[in-house]
């Protein structure tokens, strides 16, 4: 640290300005996209569309709505078919798990496991925008169909 | 001089710092976006049937 202090000033100076431009453009590569092709991420992702599968028809009839946390809840059993009541509660659970999961496993993935609750919440509004016309969304205390 | 230098430097360092704790939004809603199309098959699922339902 002396030894950069001591030597000519300008050259200290224009190896701090170096110093803070590489530091920037690392910073600009690492936020041009954020890696989703982890591993985990994958996994996460392939199980979560095989079981949307099953969960489309109760989004769509009402049965499950998506919360405003970036998850989904039971909020019509009257709307689960007889068949399909035992295993809503399961179905519900496992999506759940499988979103924290993926939220969770973005943020380390990335290197920032604190980013964990920002990009739920960003995942929360982009499924809501996302959803199809009829299925429920949480919006403050109320189901919102769309 | 000594301290414009110093100070040059803790602005860089600073600027390092502060840069890599910043939440990049527009990344995430990207990432968002491309993860919600693959799981509700956004992408490719939807024109599918409206073939086969012409063909019929």
């Amino acid at each position: 640290m002396n030894g950069l202090f001591n030597s000519n000033p300008m050259q200290a100076i224009k190896s701090s300005v170096f110093i803070a431009m590489l530091c920037f453009a690392a910073w600009v590569q690492a936020a041009a996209d954020l890696d989703v092709a982890t591993p985990a991420v994958s996994a996460l992702k392939n199980s979560m569309q095989a079981r949307h599968a099953q969960l489309a028809a109760h989004y769509a009839s009402g049965a499950i709505g998506l919360t405003k946390d970036g998850l989904i809840a039971l909020r019509d059993t009257t709307a689960v078919p007889l068949k399909d009541r035992q295993g809503i509660n399961a179905l519900v659970t496992a999506e759940n798990n499988d979103r924290v999961a993926l939220y969770k496993e973005i943020a380390a993935g990335n290197g920032h496991p604190e980013w964990r609750g920002e990009i739920q919440n960003t995942f929360a509004g982009r499924w809501i925008d996302k959803a199809q016309a009829g299925w429920y969304y949480e919006s403050g205390s109320a189901w919102v169909k769309k | 001089m000594k301290t414009l230098v110093a100070l040059v430097f803790c602005l860089g360092l600073a600027a390092c710092v502060t840069i890599n704790i910043y939440f990049p939004a527009a990344a995430a809603e990207k990432a968002a976006d491309k993860i919600i199309d693959d799981v509700w098959r956004l992408q490719d699922a939807a024109p599918a049937p409206k073939k086969e339902e012409a063909a019929k």
